[in-house]
């Protein structure tokens, strides 16, 4: 038990100063009948660092890891480069093993990297402000279009088909108990995302229109003309992005109009993690900041005049509002905030920028490679590092065929809408600066043999 | 060169610092101050090397981005040292003792750290095909074994990111319940003044209707007010046990058998777990649903405020009505229950709340501690956590006024308040002149019931020569504030940063970074 530093004469020596005879006696206030005993029966004892690391190395054996073959997988997590500082400075116990900022003249490391968070993914986003994080880009989704529908005071969302069908299922979740009215539907297999179906639904009840950036089949599309056509009925454009490297390379939802801005922030320095933790982004424009849900970090000055940042704006807080709170949620995900953050510091507009075009050229050589395989079309002409093929059969038996093989070969819309036929032979492949020509050519083949 | 700072940083008081000599940059030695990214980075520097972009056609619809984004970078030395001099402006528990009351801050052992970056777990996608993931299947099975057999529980949700993430989970499966039952006039949720403020926030997020229940002078939930209150309205109660008062609520099997009898369920806040883990299993006390913070019972990293984790076990009435995904074991296979594969053996789920499995790094870190603690290491931590705390209390007891004294022993956290400080003086002075004596304060006013509260919890990683440390330290500071020392009243001194202007923060909310007035004409 090396982590429980009381020795047994320490536990009686204290036992002595508190005035008890023994350790039970501090556990009198619990009834007879809901004590245990002992250990609880059927649980293995307490054992060494080596045991344990054997154990857990046996278990991460037997998964297929993201950089054990070509891996093609998509869909709202993206396999990238993080540099080696990112996890090292993470590490550090001052970061690690800090809790939230409540006592500011004490924790100006958080709360300075908090600030300079929220000012990175303000920019990025092109909003505003922006708070210190999000559980994740699905939940994250789902408080945007509570932030629209208290802004607007209207219960009606549009949810476009191009939104991740994971982010549509929280939302739908969510709704069945707030009674918030929802307006769904499925992609098409079609090279534009539905801007105009989306623009005819828009009507006096509306709160927002939830469009995703690249939306969930790589699609890009300008949103200038659905930000105007929501501001024209009072409603809110929300943009959802879940590959945030795409922002080097293309205008981002801010500059178009939208009005809220939210992500999933995993692609720049966090890790697959088999999906989490992760870090949620939540931007808007300053006029709508008393209604952003989540920490914020604000800049002030201390006793002495000097500059220093602090928790903020938390009277729309649950420590406070209790049930009249903006939300519930009461932390962030600092952690991966900072990794985030670190990362988006070395990269640097130039490297983001860099990045960006790394995986767009690499994108577009592996479309070109990939829908030359007969009995494969290339659905989505314009995108950024990830696109649609349908196949000329189920693509879900063909993923499972090349996982066989060791081929990560993208996701199968089949997986992620099992009910929709006609989505069925679509496969949606991510590309990125970890992807080689070697890996396109095996999986090229690979999915040649697989139609045949 | 395009620059980001055209005016140049500059520290903010060189000759700030009271009787002490000034210095040129502002900094003391090895207390440096650091400006910010943005004012020493430029949108021209970078710290990463990328080969050459392959030409090829653009396919970017017209919608290339033209305009600067304005994101400073640094080199890589730059980066390394900017973090790490940020690092050093923050206490944490590898630093020191941590006495925040209702939030457990124990030491993190690296272990869990080096095995959730085993790359076979953090290098894999959550859509990865389930037959080449079943090694982290696994490790979701094996800790929701531990969980559900600890709390003597029948099944556990995996998938919620946080504790208040659980508690919605586990107030939604109470909504899911009785809407099955065909009782949607069942609105209210009863939460006793105790309970942490995020209770309410989610019973009012999940659409029910929130009300008091006062608690009893001896810092308990008001049993009889409870039952007067219950009823055909009411869909259950939201409780926090071990409270946080620090006490173990003593009714709570007939607070629970009192609501099952009027048709509702028992939400249990699992926050102070770590008191009871291995003594009492919440599944006999009559729960219904209750989360974990994985953080503070199984050591998964806070991260400065996160992420966090917070599985939430469930009752057998409540199980059906777990979220997706799960992960269910079939023979020597598992498979992942998901909207297509529910079916209609778990029909009554109430759905997806986040777009993955939860938070799989947590749940490596945490099965690594259990792991190391085992079924007998576990029952310790309860064991050492409520001794330390009542160490404290005891040891504190005349010199702070300590409310609930005679209500029994406390828990794994004992509370103080402000009675007998004189004028003038108040806890956060308190609070403020531990900062100076090398300890990150207790936690300040909460909980609510408690006038001016301090909350103290010590956990079970402390020795006792750090706890006697942080009493002399404690005492000192208390005596001082009795004795109305004035330099208290202005603590901290000797930190980063001395105390800082809220209400500023708060009038003139400056949340992002923006060139300073005058940049572009300097230019």
């Amino acid at each position: 038990m090396r982590y429980l530093p009381l020795t047994p004469s320490d536990r009686q020596e204290m036992l002595g100063v508190i005035g008890a005879k023994s350790i039970d006696d501090l556990f009198a206030d619990v009834p007879q009948a809901a004590r245990l005993d002992g250990p609880i029966p059927g649980l293995p004892l307490h054992a060494s660092e080596l045991a344990v690391e054997r154990h857990m190395s046996a278990l991460a054996r037997k998964n297929l890891a993201a950089g054990d073959g070509p891996f093609f997988l998509g869909c709202g997590a993206y396999k990238h480069h993080v540099p080696a500082s990112v996890d090292h400075l993470i590490q550090r116990g001052e970061f690690l093993t800090a809790y939230t900022p409540y006592q500011p003249e004490i924790a100006q490391g958080t709360l300075q990297m908090m600030f300079e968070f929220q000012s990175q993914v303000a920019r990025l986003l092109g909003c505003d402000v922006a708070n210190a994080s999000m559980y994740d880009g699905s939940t994250a989704c789902w408080e945007a279009i509570v932030m629209a529908r208290r802004v607007t005071r209207r219960g009606k969302a549009i949810l476009s088909g191009g939104l991740h069908p994971h982010y549509v299922s929280v939302a739908n979740t969510m709704a069945k108990f707030t009674g918030d009215q929802l307006v769904t539907s499925v992609p098409t297999l079609t090279p534009n995302p539905d801007t105009d179906d989306l623009i005819a639904q828009i009507d006096d009840d509306t709160s927002c229109v939830v469009v995703q950036y690249p939306d969930i089949l790589g699609r890009i599309a300008d949103m200038s003309k659905l930000a105007d056509a929501c501001h024209a009925k009072k409603a809110l454009l929300v943009a959802v992005v879940t590959e945030p490297v795409a922002l080097g390379a293309i205008k981002s939802p801010g500059e178009m109009g939208a009005d809220i801005v939210v992500g999933e922030g995993q692609s720049i320095g966090v890790g697959l993690q088999f999906g989490g933790p992760y870090v949620g982004m939540f931007a808007c424009s300053e006029k709508l900041v008393r209604q952003m849900p989540g920490r914020l970090c604000g800049e002030t000055v201390d006793a002495e005049g000097k500059r220093g940042f602090v928790l903020t704006l938390s009277t729309r807080e649950q420590h406070i509002r209790r049930e009249k709170a903006t939300s519930n949620i009461c932390t962030s995900s600092v952690l991966c905030a900072l990794a985030w953050s670190i990362h988006m510091t070395l990269l640097g507009e130039k490297g983001l920028r860099q990045l960006a075009q790394i995986n767009h050229a690499a994108a577009s050589a592996a479309a070109d490679v990939l829908a030359s395989v007969p009995g494969v079309e290339l659905i989505t002409p314009a995108f950024f590092n990830e696109f649609t093929l349908k196949l000329s059969k189920e693509a879900r038996p063909v993923v499972r065929d090349l996982a066989a093989q060791g081929i990560l070969a993208g996701v199968s819309l089949g997986r992620l809408y099992p009910g929709e036929a006609s989505l069925q032979n679509g496969l949606v492949v991510a590309v990125t600066e970890t992807t080689t020509k070697e890996d396109v050519e095996t999986f090229a083949s690979a999915l040649r043999e697989a139609l045949a | 060169m395009s620059t980001i700072n055209q005016s140049g940083w500059r520290p903010t008081t060189p000759e700030a610092g009271g009787s002490d000599a000034a210095t040129f940059t502002g900094n003391r030695a090895l207390m440096l101050d650091e400006p910010l990214i943005f004012e020493i980075g430029s949108i021209s520097t970078t710290g990463v090397d990328f080969a050459e972009a392959p030409a090829g056609k653009s396919r970017l619809a017209g919608l290339e981005r033209h305009r600067d984004i304005g994101l400073p970078g640094l080199s890589e030395p730059e980066t390394v040292r900017h973090y790490t001099r940020l690092s050093r402006q923050n206490y944490a528990i590898d630093l020191g003792l941590f006495p925040l009351g209702s939030c457990t801050m124990k030491h993190n052992p690296r272990l869990n750290e080096r095995m959730a970056r085993l790359p076979g777990f953090a290098d894999l996608h959550p859509l990865t095909p389930v037959d080449c993931a079943q090694g982290a299947f696994e490790v979701i099975d094996q800790l929701a074994h531990w969980l559900i057999t600890l709390t003597g529980m029948h099944s556990v949700a995996m998938s919620p990111k946080a504790g208040a993430h659980g508690e919605l989970c586990g107030v939604l499966a109470i909504r899911a319940a009785l809407d099955a039952r065909g009782e949607q006039a069942r609105k209210i949720l009863l939460v006793p003044i105790s309970a942490h403020g995020t209770n309410p926030a989610t019973a009012a997020f999940a659409g029910f209707t929130v009300e008091d229940i006062p608690a009893t002078d001896d810092g308990r939930v008001d049993l009889a007010a409870l039952k007067a209150r219950l009823g055909p309205d009411i869909a259950g109660v939201m409780i926090t046990n071990p409270n946080t008062c620090g006490l173990f609520e003593r009714d709570m099997k007939a607070i629970s058998d009192a609501v099952h009898a009027a048709g509702g369920y028992v939400y249990c806040d699992g926050a102070n777990f770590n008191a009871i883990v291995g003594r009492v299993r919440p599944g006999d006390l009559g729960i219904d649903a209750m989360h974990i913070n994985l953080h503070k019972t199984f050591s998964t990293p806070h991260g400065g405020g996160g992420p966090g984790s917070g599985p939430v076990v469930l009752s057998e009435a409540l199980t059906p009505y777990a979220p997706l995904p799960f992960v269910e074991r079939d023979g020597d296979h598992f498979r992942l229950v998901e909207e297509e594969t529910a079916g209609e053996h778990h029909a009554g789920t109430f759905g997806r709340m986040t777009a993955f499995h939860g938070q799989m790094g947590m749940f490596t870190r945490a099965l690594t501690y259990i792991l190391s603690h085992g079924a007998d290491g576990l029952r310790q931590v309860a064991e050492d956590s409520v001794l330390n705390a009542n160490y404290i209390l005891r040891s504190m007891e005349d010199v702070l006024d300590a409310p609930f004294a005679k209500s029994g022993p406390c828990m794994h956290e004992a509370i103080f308040s402000d009675k007998g400080l004189p004028e003038g003086f108040s806890t956060i002075d308190i609070a403020k002149g531990l900062i100076d004596e090398g300890f990150h304060p207790m936690t300040v006013y909460f909980p609510l019931v408690v006038h001016g509260a301090m909350l103290v919890e010590p956990t079970e990683t402390e020795s006792k020569a750090t706890l006697d440390q942080f009493i002399g330290a404690f005492r000192s500071v208390a005596e001082r504030a009795k004795g109305g020392d004035p330099a208290i009243r202005t603590a901290p001194h000797f930190a980063p940063r001395r105390r800082l202007d809220e209400t500023l923060a708060a009038r003139k909310p400056v949340l992002a970074w923006k060139e300073p007035v005058g940049a572009q004409a300097a230019e």
